[in-house]
Order: C-alpha cells, then structure tokens, then sequence
C-alpha cells in the first residue's frame, strides 16, 4: 500500500466531503415468482447471484458525479440525455442549496443513472433483481404474502407527492438493503422492455399491451398493486425523462 | 500528446470537441460513444458514421419471427426511395444480441439475407452499450427464458448529423408517409 503525505490525505478527505464508496449487500439470488413472468406467461424469474446498493445514490454522491464527469452537469449534459428538468431543484450546476445531501437524489434520467453506475463499475439493476430485492422485509427474503408488507408498500403511494422527500437511511431488511420501498421510485435497466409484448410479429398486440397495462399482460401476484403499478410508471418512461420522485441505486455481479 | 494551439484549446472547451469540422448537434444519437465491430471485424465509433442517411434498426440474428421482416422491410424502403437519391442511403441494423451475435454470426446472417454489403452493414455493440442504443433509438427489448427476445420493431431514419428524423412502425410493407421522410432527408441541402 502507497503511504500518502498526511496534508494529501486531508485534502483528499475535504474533496471527498461527506461521500463515502457506496456499500454494496451480497443477494444470493434464485427461482423467483415475478408479479411479470418471464415468459409471458408463468415462468419464474432465474435471478443469478448480485450485489445490490445498500442505499439509493443520495444528492451528495450525485454532486460528487457531476464534479468530476461534467458532461452530466445539468447545464452541460446533452438534451439526448436528459430532459430540461434533470437536476433542476438543485440551487446550481454544481451546488444543491436546499436539497439536502441525504436525500435520495432525483429527476435524474436513465441516461444519467446508468452513467453513474458505470463510475461506480457497477449497472442498474434488472426488473427482476429489483423486484426480488424488494421483496423483503425485516426477517424474510420474500414477505410478499404478509399483507402487513402490501399494506406498508401501498401507504407509501399515498403519500403526497409534494412532501419532502425523506433521508436515506431506513431500517435495513433481511440482506442489509434500505429504503426499496417508502422512498423513491427507482430506476432498472430494462425500465422500458417490461410490458413488451411476448410476440413480436403481432405489432398491434404488443402496443395494446403497452398501454392497458395490468389488463393486458397475463401479470402473477395480481394482489400486488404496488408492484404492478411500478411495473405500468416504469414502462410509460422514456430514458430522457426524469421526475421528482424517480432516483435509482445500482448493483454489481456477485 | 501534441500541444495544442491556445485558440484550438479554447475552441474545444466552449464546444466541447475538439476537431470535428461542426460540433455535433445536441440532439445527434452521435451523442452516445459507443463502439460497433460490423460484419468483417472492423470496430468504429457509431459517430463515425455522422455523414450519412441512413435507415437503422435493432434486431438478433438467431430471431426467426419479426426480425427477417424487419430487414426484408429495410430492403423494400430503400427499393422504393426514389434515385439518385437512394445510392447515398446506407442501411444499419445492430444487434441486441452481442453475447451471442459473434462477428461470424454477422457474416453468416448477411450471406444468408443475401445482403448486398454495399450499403448494409450488420454491428454488434460492446453488450454494455446495447440497452443505452437501444433507449437513444427508442426501442424496446427483453430477453426471455428460453433466449429469444421480446422487442419492438421499427425503422429509424437517421439525417446526416444523427438526428431521428422519422420513425415506422410498419413493419412487412412500406411505409409511404417514411419513404417520403427518407426522400426528403435524401434532397441535396
């Protein structure tokens, strides 16, 4: 190990500020019933082992992003890349005046996002990974059939949209993964294939799926509103876009 | 690296790039920087080909339901641009399947379409910069259990600085109101 001169060391720490490398929680991963089977019709999702970001990417990493890769700056970032929103309740280019460090950073696109990740050798996570991740609670890798889980994921939808978002930092589940559910709309990699349709010669099929949705498309775990919700505000999202409530984590292989 | 003049320097941080001829409009799919090895092996830049009209698409080789379509469709389009027009129309399709769309699996699937490789090209991206291709173009895929693919397919017209200038989703017939789209992309300015 290099042995740095102790005032490198404290400049380092000032420009680091309070951005610390993300955690990442191993997820082990499995045969896992998707609210969206895999074929279309009731297949199982095979979820490889991964790693998951223990938090949602907050405002302070964000703004440590931007610093050093400026083309993601919201006044230099291509329109290709981003909406004319992208960063836009931060008080700067560079400065997020009343945007607090912890929160979950936001109306960010998928562009952005993916970018971020890739500065952190990491990805988005799939539909599937994410899913999966957000199946858990406090003690079970899948709490989905507790109707205490529904009832908590379903109360976090009907929070005003005008409200503040919250810190990071929630309890942590049975991985050691925080804030999946009650935080912020994130972000996956294959945000906008999800309700493809499952036959790609029968174009018109595959648009009436697009746009009924839940109706159309044979979903599972059809008492899962949350999630199918998701799956339906996900899929009517181009990769530009970005919102105010839409942030993002990433995950790694195992 | 060589020094580079002041005003040259100066010139490349107020457009961000520093030798092409016009800086690349904002809205230009060029925007991505990604890599595409096309059917002989060769990889280049995708804004490498900045310059050229050209139709493109998104498909995998081992498809056998829309995919064929969607380049029997790219044949038909460019049968019915009208000349002289048409010899400057140049006709991509790129792979969503890099893991397994090899560049023999290219060369294979262009002898088998009997594509005249004057103006096709066949490219795989780095499997990294599938999904971001896809997303800057608009389109959609997922893969299945089985290794097959859910996507949606449409012709893309891009201009000669990378600007979507028309979309269709008609896929198996042509489109006139796109052939229109390409005829007039193809008008000297």
């Amino acid at each position: 190990m290099r042995v740095w001169p102790l005032p490198l060391l404290m400049l380092g720490a000032l420009l680091a500020g309070p951005v610390a490398a993300a955690d990442y929680a191993p997820l082990p991963g499995g045969t896992f019933t998707s609210v969206l089977p895999a074929d279309g019709k009731a297949a199982p999702a095979k979820i490889a082992p991964f790693r998951l970001r223990t938090e949602p990417v907050t405002n302070a990493e964000f703004l440590a992003f931007v610093k050093t890769h400026p083309q993601w700056r919201r006044d230099q970032v291509a329109p290709v890349f981003a909406d004319r929103r992208y960063l836009s309740h931060w008080a700067a280019p560079d400065a997020l005046g009343d945007a607090l460090p912890q929160q979950p950073v936001t109306r960010v696109s998928w562009f952005a996002a993916q970018a971020f990740c890739e500065s952190e050798h990491a990805r988005l996570p799939s539909w599937y990974e994410w899913e999966y991740a957000a199946a858990a609670d406090a003690r079970r890798a899948d709490a989905r059939r507790d109707p205490a889980w529904r009832e908590r994921v379903l109360q976090w939808y009907s929070r005003p949209s005008s409200q503040p978002l919250p810190v990071v930092g929630g309890a942590p589940d049975v991985h050691g993964v925080r804030d999946l559910n009650g935080v912020v709309w994130e972000w996956v990699d294959d945000f906008n294939a999800l309700l493809v349709g499952s036959d790609s010669r029968d174009q018109d099929g595959a648009d009436k799926m697009k746009f009924c949705g839940a109706g159309a498309v044979s979903m599972q775990e059809k008492e899962n509103y949350a999630t199918l919700m998701r799956i339906a505000m996900l899929s009517a999202l181009k990769a530009v876009d970005t919102t105010n409530n839409m942030g993002f984590r990433c995950a790694k292989p195992d | 690296m060589k020094r580079l003049a002041p005003w040259l320097f100066i010139a490349s941080l107020l457009t961000g790039q520093a030798f092409a001829a016009t800086p690349l409009p904002a809205d230009s799919v060029y925007q991505l920087h990604v890599t595409l090895t096309d059917q002989d092996g060769h990889a280049q830049p995708f804004a490498a080909r900045r310059g050229q009209v050209q139709l493109v698409s998104m498909i995998y080789t081992s498809c056998t339901m829309v995919c064929p379509m969607i380049v029997d469709t790219m044949k038909l389009t460019r049968k019915a641009v009208a000349e002289p027009g048409r010899d400057k129309l140049a006709l991509l399709a790129v792979s969503f399947d890099p893991e397994r769309d090899s560049v023999d699996a290219l060369r294979h699937y262009a002898a088998a379409r009997k594509l005249d490789m004057r103006y096709w090209t066949l490219a795989r991206p780095q499997p990294k910069d599938a999904r971001p291709l896809a997303a800057l173009l608009g389109l959609q895929y997922r893969q299945l259990p089985d290794g097959d693919f859910n996507h949606s397919s449409e012709l893309i017209l891009l201009d000669t600085d990378g600007r979507i200038a028309a979309r269709t989703s008609t896929i198996g017939r042509v489109d006139p109101e796109f052939v229109s789209a390409v005829n007039k992309a193809l008008e000297p300015h």
